[in-house]
């Protein structure tokens, strides 16, 4: 019987991998995931040439902080996720296929399960691999030095923080984004209003700040970025979550998103004359 | 005993404001069961409820004992081929079926026989690996269709499967229903071409304004049409002498002789006191009678004194 129902949610990772990867409708996601590639590919090759004023190791690590700040956190991984979460159950509803699932035995528990891991894992796939190879080749120019930051440095830590960071940022968002797909006809509204949140996160009180998803992703992040003037004088601070909270709240929070959802998916109606 | 019939109690289904469906109350036996009505009689909205698309205002349905409520197994047991034409995109034909049965929990292989069985069943194999995508309008028919019988259900439910089918084609559809329906499975059929409903079922269920305004087999539906007098065909060598006889009692009321001049055509508001008439007539005169058959106990008619043609249907 469990291998029934772990053959079941299979098949829907067989499905959704067919309908989600290389899909002509989510070339954006691929951009976002690779527009910071590639601006660290161009980088390097530039600074690989001999030339005066050269940056160190540490001005790069903070540069890459920055980037995954306000690039991945609030951009890149942001609308990956709109992309590609808000879409699983709503694209179907568009093109007037979620039909064929329901007429399948699957609890629509496991259809939602299935999907998310489908979604998270075309997204964790991107993201965490994007983040990587953008840190890689940052300083790649630095050479040996380089290597040997990573090795020997904090740079295997960085990475691995960020790689995290980025994965769960993935979980967290995606829930949020699933849960979005199933509720709002278009959920580019409340996308735009979970991003508003979220953007406002270093101004609102320390109470306030606790109920998002960056709030814990920062506190993971291993470097810190300050917001520059004139805007810090707004800011208000607050402990950031250590680990063993931030992990496991946000593990909490897509949990409590999934189960939400997965009720909602029991009683959503095929009703495609609405859409 | 309810476990072999697809039973509403007392079902109703609204949009909003706007009625589906209204306290409909049916026990649909194994064969193959036609629900016929003009657009937005309900048709749709019945089959939906059944496969558990959509759930009903109130009422409660039961498909072979079990509630739509319950995908998990009720979508074992039933099939459902609707009128949605849309695919996922990038799908070969079988891809398609293949991939929904893998959805089922089955493993690859019997996936693989069943899809190579469902294709064989709608003549659709050499196509099979094509995209879905590319197919005419009749191949997706038959590739949705070869997608609800992959699974071998006891209830195949159809919205208006022969749209698009050509004649052939159209012909090895109805077959395959046959065969389902006197296997003792269930088969659910919408159409609109009526004929057609006529040669397949072994009932009908006609719908009208959300309403369910007759249900079972056509003649006995017929029957109960007293309003309408019952039209007879006749073929003898003297329909002269037979109208003129048979046209002196007061329940017929019209009389008419075809242009061979064998054929006559009766209209009696009394059947059962016709057909007693008529013998003691043939006795009498010595008629040669060919053959004597009811004209209008087929579902088209049933359709037009029931539901009339001013509805807007599709006829």
């Amino acid at each position: 019987m469990n291998q029934a129902w772990m053959r079941q949610i299979a098949g829907v990772l067989r499905l959704e991998f067919k309908k989600t990867f290389f899909s002509k409708r989510g070339w954006w996601i691929y951009l976002l995931a690779l527009g910071p590639v590639a601006i660290a590919a161009i980088h390097w090759l530039f600074e690989m040439r001999p030339h005066p004023g050269r940056h160190s190791i540490g001005e790069d690590s903070m540069v890459f902080a920055v980037l995954f700040h306000f690039y991945y956190l609030r951009l890149g991984i942001f609308f990956g996720c709109v992309g590609i979460f808000s879409n699983l159950f709503r694209a179907e509803m568009l093109e007037k296929t979620l039909h064929y699932y329901y007429l399948t035995p699957l609890r629509r528990e496991l259809l939602v399960v299935g999907k998310y891991i489908a979604g998270l894992g075309l997204a964790t796939i991107l993201f965490v691999a994007s983040t990587a190879l953008t840190f890689l080749l940052l300083g790649r120019h630095f050479g040996a030095a380089y290597t040997d930051y990573i090795l020997h440095g904090p740079g295997l830590n960085q990475l691995g923080s960020y790689m995290l960071v980025a994965a769960l940022a993935c979980i967290g968002y995606g829930s949020v984004f699933l849960m979005c797909g199933l509720f709002f006809r278009n959920p580019i509204i409340p996308a735009m209003v979970v991003m508003v949140w979220e953007e406002l996160n270093p101004f609102l009180p320390a109470v306030l700040k606790k109920i998002s998803v960056i709030f814990y992703l920062k506190s993971l992040c291993p470097v810190e970025i300050p917001i520059p003037p004139p805007f810090n004088v707004m800011v208000i601070d607050a402990e950031p979550s250590p680990m063993w909270v931030a992990i496991p709240g946000l593990l909490a929070v897509a949990v409590i998103l999934l189960i939400y959802s997965a009720i909602s998916a029991r009683q959503t109606e095929i009703n495609y004359g609405s859409e | 005993m309810s476990d072999q019939f697809i039973t509403f109690e007392d079902v109703s289904r609204f949009y909003g404001e706007v009625l589906g469906l209204n306290r409909v109350n049916l026990t649909i036996p194994p064969g193959v069961t036609s629900l016929v009505g003009p657009n937005g009689s309900g048709k749709t909205t019945l089959m939906n409820l059944m496969t558990g698309l959509i759930r009903p205002t109130q009422g409660v349905i039961r498909v072979l004992g079990v509630a739509p409520t319950h995908p998990e197994k009720l979508c074992r047991m039933v099939g459902y081929c609707s009128q949605f034409d849309a695919f996922p995109k990038g799908l070969t034909g079988f891809q398609f079926i293949y991939s929904y049965l893998r959805v089922f929990g089955m493993d690859d292989a019997e996936c693989r026989r069943r899809t190579q069985i469902a294709l064989e069943r709608v003549n659709m194999t050499e196509a099979s690996n094509r995209v879905v995508g590319a197919y005419s309008k009749g191949m997706r028919q038959r590739i949705r269709l070869a997608q609800a019988i992959a699974h071998e259900p006891q209830v195949l439910v159809l919205d208006e499967p022969l749209n698009g089918l050509d004649p052939m084609a159209r012909s090895e559809t109805i077959a395959l229903f046959r065969d389902w329906g006197h296997s003792g499975k269930h088969v659910i059929v919408s159409s609109h071409i009526l004929h057609e409903v006529d040669k397949i079922s072994d009932q009908v269920i006609l719908l009208s304004h959300g309403y369910v305004v007759a249900e079972g087999q056509i003649q006995g539906v017929r029957s109960e049409v007293k309003e309408q007098p019952m039209q007879i065909l006749i073929r003898c060598d003297r329909p002269h002498e037979l109208a003129s006889r048979l046209f002196m009692q007061d329940h017929i009321v019209e009389a008419k002789i075809g242009t061979d001049g064998r054929n006559l055509l009766l209209r009696t508001s009394d059947a059962d006191s016709f057909y007693l008439l008529l013998n003691r007539v043939i006795l009498d005169s010595g008629l040669e009678v060919e053959s004597i058959a009811p004209a209008d106990d087929d579902v088209n008619s049933v359709y037009q004194y029931l539901i009339g043609a001013g509805e807007g249907s599709t006829l």
